[in-house]
């Protein structure tokens, strides 16, 4: 009989940084695991993985794993990942950040990485809210919701269908998962890790203390549930039918999956390599 | 290498020169957004850094252009960015992270008229205390300021210098004056040259990434070799692990600032003319102490005693320079275009030695020698 001792994904923990800060039942925990567990299963080397977040709940992730991990500023995760992933294109860029990070504060940067097919793969979780600060509405709360800055309910805004705006940005990888398809997430990760250019992963996540709360779901396995029941999985989905509205069905799956598209480092060399041929063809500076 | 550029005597305009010091000193990332008056920077590199293999990127906005040296520092380029007012108060926060994460990186700020939209075209020397305090919290900055298109070349390697050896971010204060001169330069043999690169780390096991040595410089660990890099905005300990607390806080926020004040020796730089037996002595910095040095002939040719002090390094603040002078000197003139910004400081540093006198504009054109002139003849 084989004697487990610790977790399987342990050895990708900074276990010294325990107790995390996500609180009991936060839909972050299993992403996390998810993705050190993807990452296992693939056999990539570890050392070769750089994890960069921006700041919130989810961002935190980048310091709990014992990968090279960058903790930026709000909203600046991608830019940061961007030129690191030019300056090293050996290694895999991970960018996980939330919702109000990567589509609001830093929502410019996303559509213009995807146009340019930057080589990194964004983990964007999606808990509905501002969890760090509160619970605040977002970029991506649904219409009559309640967040602690729409006490009359979510009148106000309209939510970005994430999806459909990283598809016609340009990602040439766009699937959404809820944190209860664990597996899925899993797989969807290591599909990601193995192609090139900008990808996105929605993972719609669960905030029991803030959004749950709010919302007649406060405890974190109602949270669970409302997404289990009301996600549904579709092959080959359209983006544009990927709107999340609040007490209806989702969609969940594979919405974009293009390979072999040039990637924005590529051009880069390539422009490199006519610049320094035109210069020996030419003869000075 | 394929694109260095030969030694020799070039035209160029202070643009151009910061662009080519840049390169020389081994800048091989460039991210910004289109600004005037730094334009040229921007596309002399575009035109430039591929020839040495470098990567020039045109970003969405300056906030993702600081984010992504920053990111490319780390990668282990050298990095820069050039821009102007409005884009400069954009990167604020992000020259607080290579602050606080030790990240070394160039930010030229090619001063134009503000606040806001201001004068685009026209010259300011506005951004002095910005560059000082502009990002939030306590810390230290390095600032230098070019006047001539050699010192543009000059000090942008020397930008890059301090930036690799401190592992902090250095701002390049140029202004529109100096960014459309064309002058003379001469670029040196690189064998000259003293390049400065970051110190890094060579053993991964039980690194700390910022567990400084005796410089109160922690080595920095490369990408992707399994050093485990913990890195973060937040207030850390050497490990790079958050630590909320104000004795965390007190320790890197002391060594961060000590790392520069206390060898702020080996970055302050100066230039004195005619300073030996001055009465009066102009203190002046950018493309204005060049109006000051003809001010100061001028004067002496009315056998007024008056030297010219050219501030190379603005901060740190060349404190015991001015407070030694001040002892000797009566009268100190500051000319710079701004409301005083370079006046208070010397004030300050003067304390109470020697009376301190503003002359200048609000931005839009240059001070004209005869301006500072007439400001000698008023106070002496
Ligand atoms: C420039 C700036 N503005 C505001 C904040 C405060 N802030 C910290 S986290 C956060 C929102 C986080 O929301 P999200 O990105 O969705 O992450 P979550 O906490 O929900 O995972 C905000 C507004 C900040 N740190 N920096
Ligand atoms: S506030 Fe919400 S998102 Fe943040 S840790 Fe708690 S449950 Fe998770
Ligand atoms: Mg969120």
């Amino acid at each position: 009989m084989a004697i487990v001792s610790g977790h399987p994904t342990e050895k990708y923990v900074r276990i010294d940084r325990l107790p995390h800060i996500w609180c009991p039942g936060c839909g972050m925990g299993i992403i996390f695991n998810a993705f050190a567990r993807a990452i296992d299963e693939l056999g990539i080397d570890p050392k070769k993985i750089v994890v960069v977040s921006g700041i919130g709940c989810s961002g935190r992730a980048s310091g709990y794993w014992a990968y090279d991990g960058f903790h930026t500023t709000h909203g600046r995760p991608i830019p940061f990942a961007m030129g690191l992933k030019l300056a090293r294109p050996d290694l895999h860029v991970v960018v996980i950040s939330g919702d109000g990070d990567l589509l609001a504060i830093g929502g410019n940067h996303f559509i213009h990485a995807a146009r340019r097919n930057v080589d990194i793969l964004v983990i964007l979780v999606n808990n509905f809210n501002y969890g760090m600060t509160g619970g605040q509405v977002g970029p991506t709360t649904p219409e009559g919701t309640r967040t602690t800055t729409t006490p009359y309910g979510n009148y106000l805004e309209s939510p970005f269908n994430v999806v459909w705006l990283a598809a016609a940005s340009g990602a040439v990888y766009v699937a959404r998962w809820t944190v209860y398809h664990v597996r899925n997430l899993t797989e969807s990760i290591k599909t990601a890790m193995q192609m090139r250019g900008f990808r996105v992963i929605e993972v719609v996540s669960t905030c029991p203390t803030d959004f749950g709360r709010r919302n007649r779901l406060p405890d974190p396995l109602d949270n669970l549930r409302y997404l289990k029941e009301h996600a549904v999985y579709k092959k080959n989905p359209d983006p544009r039918e990927a709107d999340i509205i609040w007490g209806k069905k989702f969609v969940i799956g594979e919405f974009v999956k293009i390979e072999g598209k040039e990637t924005f480092g590529d051009r880069i060399r390539r422009i490199i390599q006519i610049a320094q041929s035109r210069l020996r063809k030419s003869g000075s500076h | 290498m394929t694109g260095e550029i030969k030694p020799g005597i070039y035209f160029w305009s202070g643009n151009d020169a910061i662009a080519e010091g840049a390169i020389f000193a081994g800048c091989r990332f460039f991210a910004g957004y289109p600004i005037t008056p730094s334009n040229e920077v921007s596309e002399r590199l575009s035109w430039r850094l591929p020839q040495v293999g470098g990567i020039f990127v045109q970003m969405e906005d300056e906030i993702a252009s600081i984010a992504a040296i920053i990111g490319a520092s780390w990668g282990g380029l050298k990095a820069m960015t050039a821009t102007s007012g409005p884009g400069f108060s954009l990167m604020q926060e992000n020259i607080g992270l290579a602050v606080m994460m030790e990240v070394p990186i160039v930010v030229a700020n090619i001063q134009r008229g503000g606040p806001s939209t201001g004068l685009p075209t026209m010259i300011g020397m506005g951004d002095v205390q910005q560059a000082r305090w502009g990002t939030h919290g306590p810390h230290e900055i390095i600032a230098l300021s070019p006047s001539t298109i050699q010192e543009a070349f000059d000090l942008t390697i020397r930008a890059f210098n301090l930036a690799e050896k401190f592992r902090t971010p250095v701002i390049l204060l140029a202004d529109e004056g100096l960014s459309h001169l064309y002058e003379r330069v001469v670029v040196p043999d690189p064998r000259d040259v003293i390049i400065v690169n970051r110190k890094m780390a060579k053993d991964p096991r039980n690194y700390l990434p910022y567990k400084a040595d005796d410089d109160l410089v922690p080595p920095m660990a490369p990408v992707g070799e399994g050093f485990r890099i913990q890195t973060t905005g937040l207030t850390h300990d050497e490990r790079g692990y958050p630590a909320i607390n104000a004795e965390a806080q007190n320790r890197l926020i002391k060594r961060l600032i000590d790392k520069i004040r206390k060898r702020k020796h080996e970055i302050i730089d100066y230039e004195m003319y005619k300073c030996e037996d001055a009465e009066i002595v102009v203190v002046s910095y950018g493309s204005v102490a060049r109006s000051a040095k003809s001010a100061v002939d001028m004067a002496r040719e009315e056998k007024i005693k008056v030297g010219l002090l050219k501030l190379k390094t603005i901060w740190p603040f060349p404190d015991e320079v001015i407070f030694e002078m001040a002892k000797k000197v009566k009268k100190f003139i500051v000319a710079e275009v701004n409301e005083g910004q370079i006046t208070r400081e010397v004030e300050r540093a003067s304390r109470g030695q020697a009376d301190v006198f503003w002359v200048g504009n609000y931005g839009g054109r240059w001070i004209y020698p005869e301006e500072i002139l007439d400001k000698i003849l008023e106070v002496r």
